[in-house]
């Protein structure tokens, strides 16, 4: 179930320190493939870091224009997904290069993952895991052994910051909509 | 080709009964569960012996397991360790992703269902009193003659009058939205999308996504089965019936508000196509009570409000991955009927339901950790599904409207969750695998 939906005053930020292991050890909800990590005034999110397979940089770089293309051509092709910003990075450690996908979003990763798996599936968008270390093979058809992955590379946080805490991002779009449509109520009054 | 020889009639066919009874089973012993299995699989219509003589035949049998259950009737460790994870923790264990807490959590079910001894459930649909009377003699024969079967409780089955149309005890309109099978033999009615493949209601069929998604072993378990999830839901009839009054002050505004709780009127007429009023013939057409899509026709509410039942169990156009969502619903009511002009006696009524689906954690757990109980579906920041959602008086109602929305604030329980269980429906050859384990 979705955690109970905060009515902080967007207009004060907050920030939140979060215990070791990034659950608060006295309200761990329980999603239908284990515990949720939780909302904080940075909605929820993940961050996922693993180790790329050795010498698969280029098909980062290739997979980055892809969904650049993919996102231009159909604006809403991962509408689902409920996200805020989606970061990816590329860094080295010893010599070796390791993968790191933050993402801010506005629901628990436990509701929308097999939707996220179809999107991939279905829109030739796939997904950059495949270049990672220890990724199913058959991620596409297998769910339970996706999300097993990304909850093993999960790094949780341990502070989470909100300039305007706990705002969903539709909620800041229909703001702007309504700041557009205002705008363009006072030019008609000229 | 789908195998309806093996099939139990359940996953494909509903069966023309007016009554019923379910009988919730525990094996103390192993040999004597399996000689109960011996001797009631023969009773269990296949799709195909349904479908020979629906009109002739008088009762129906439906028969499944728990995970406990299987182990109980001595499948071994390793076939039982092959079955989906959910499945093997039980409805109970699932609870919290459920919804089913505070009033509704396992500790309140009744019938001791949410014991981990329920091990199997016999299903019994009726075609009237007399047969149902005499099916319920003979599995008491049954269970006598087998000592270390224990019967942990029963719930008796009845329809709701008028009996013309399937509805529930508040009165709506039941039945008018399930999905297809490919190869059933079943054509969709308009507005419930093309059929689906098998696998993604029954075992050992490629799904959506062309995959056999692993069954269970070994080999002579892995077909022609399904999961079942059961829910016995309370229905508070009166409440529900004050709460309309409360909320119009005509007959007309009470059958409104009824039907924005829905997205359907009583009738079944859909709001997304009749939202100003009731269109009984609408509702009753099968060729167009299930024709219409949410996107384009009804972005903002407007007619069907977002949080409304049907909009959520099933948002068409306006969720993803759909097909991939469906669920097959049987069931029925159960409890005395209440007069429309009666006050509530404090009877225990409701829905007796199972949902079937390949897949529990994908198909049911998603409809009710989602659909049904996240309160910010659609952004509707503090709802749940109004009919069958957790509620505690703490959540709202919105109704859009122009100019200005209704919002209902502490909107009450109808329904409470009174007993559930996850159970695997296997097929006749498997039925009869069980049955000879040693």
């Amino acid at each position: 179930m979705s955690s109970e939906v905060k009515s902080q005053d967007w207009s004060k930020p907050v920030a939140v320190a979060i215990p070791k292991g990034g659950y608060f050890p006295d309200k761990v909800e329980q999603g239908r493939y284990g515990p949720i990590f939780p909302k904080t005034p940075a909605c929820y999110g993940f961050s996922i870091i693993a180790k790329i397979i050795p010498g698969r940089e280029p098909a980062f770089y290739q997979y980055a224009r892809d969904l650049e293309k993919a996102v231009a051509d159909q604006p809403d092709v991962i509408a689902v997904l409920k996200l805020h910003y989606l970061r990816w990075n590329l860094f080295t450690i010893k010599g070796e290069t390791y993968f790191q996908y933050m993402g801010i979003f506005d629901t628990d990763f436990d509701k929308y993952t097999e939707d996220a798996i179809a999107i991939f599936s279905a829109s030739g968008i796939s997904t950059v895991f495949e270049n990672l270390e220890g990724f199913p093979e058959d991620w596409k058809t297998n769910a339970p052994a996706f999300i097993k992955f990304a909850r093993d590379h999960q790094c949780p946080s341990f502070l989470e910051y909100g300039e305007y805490p706990y705002v969903s991002a539709d909620e800041i779009k229909k703001a702007l909509k309504l700041k557009a449509a205002f705008s363009n109520m006072l030019d008609q009054m000229q | 080709m789908l195998e309806f020889d093996d099939i139990q009639h359940i996953l494909l066919t509903r069966a023309p009964a007016l009554t019923g009874r379910y009988e919730f089973l525990s094996f103390r012993d192993a040999a004597a569960g399996r000689a109960w299995v011996s001797a009631i699989k023969d009773k269990v219509h296949s799709v195909a012996a349904m479908r020979a003589n629906v009109d002739g035949d008088k009762r129906w049998v439906t028969v499944a397991f728990t995970w406990n259950g299987l182990r109980a009737l001595g499948l071994d460790e390793a076939s039982l360790a092959t079955f989906p994870e959910e499945f093997k923790q039980g409805m109970v264990a699932r609870a919290e992703a459920l919804g089913d807490t505070g009033a509704n959590a396992p500790e309140h079910w009744v019938g001791g269902v949410a014991s981990p001894d329920l091990h199997a459930i016999a299903m019994l649909f009726a075609r009237d009193a007399t047969e149902h009377a005499r099916c319920v003699s003979e599995h008491e024969k049954l269970v006598a003659a087998c000592p270390g079967v224990e019967l942990l409780s029963v719930l008796d089955l009845a329809a709701v009058p008028p009996f013309d149309h399937a509805h529930d005890h508040f009165g709506y309109r039941d039945r008018l939205s399930q999905p297809v099978i490919e190869g059933s033999g079943e054509d969709p009615t308009p507005g419930s999308g093309a059929p689906l493949k098998a696998g993604e209601f029954i075992l050992g069929y490629p799904d959506e996504y062309g995959v056999i998604a692993g069954p269970p072993l070994p080999d002579m378990l892995a077909h022609n089965g399904s999961y079942m999830a059961y829910r016995r839901l309370q229905e508070h009839v009166g409440e529900f019936r004050d709460f309309l009054r409360q909320h119009g002050d005509s007959p007309e505004e009470q059958e409104l508000i009824a039907a924005k709780l829905m997205g359907r009127w009583r009738s079944g007429a859909p709001l997304a196509l009749s939202p100003d009023k009731d269109d009984p013939a609408l509702g009753a057409d099968m060729q167009r009570n299930n024709d219409f899509n949410y996107k384009e026709r009804d972005p903002h509410g407007y007619a069907v409000p977002l949080g409304a039942h049907v909009r959520r169990m099933n948002p068409r156009d306006t969720a993803a991955n759909m097909n991939r969502r469906r669920m097959i619903r049987r069931g029925a009511t159960y409890g005395p009927y209440l007069p429309d002009d009666a006050a509530d006696d404090g009877a225990e009524r409701g829905i007796a339901a199972f949902v079937i689906c390949g897949s529990l954690i994908r198909q049911f757990e998603f409809a009710q950790n989602v659909w049904v109980n996240d309160r910010n579906f659609h952004e509707l920041g503090n709802e749940r599904d109004p009919i069958i959602g957790n509620q505690d008086g703490t959540l709202e109602f919105k109704i859009p409207k122009r100019p200005i929305r209704k919002k209902i604030v502490g909107l009450p329980a109808f329904t409470t969750v009174r007993g559930g269980a996850y159970f695997f429906l296997p097929g006749l050859r498997a039925l009869s695998y069980l049955a000879s384990l040693n």
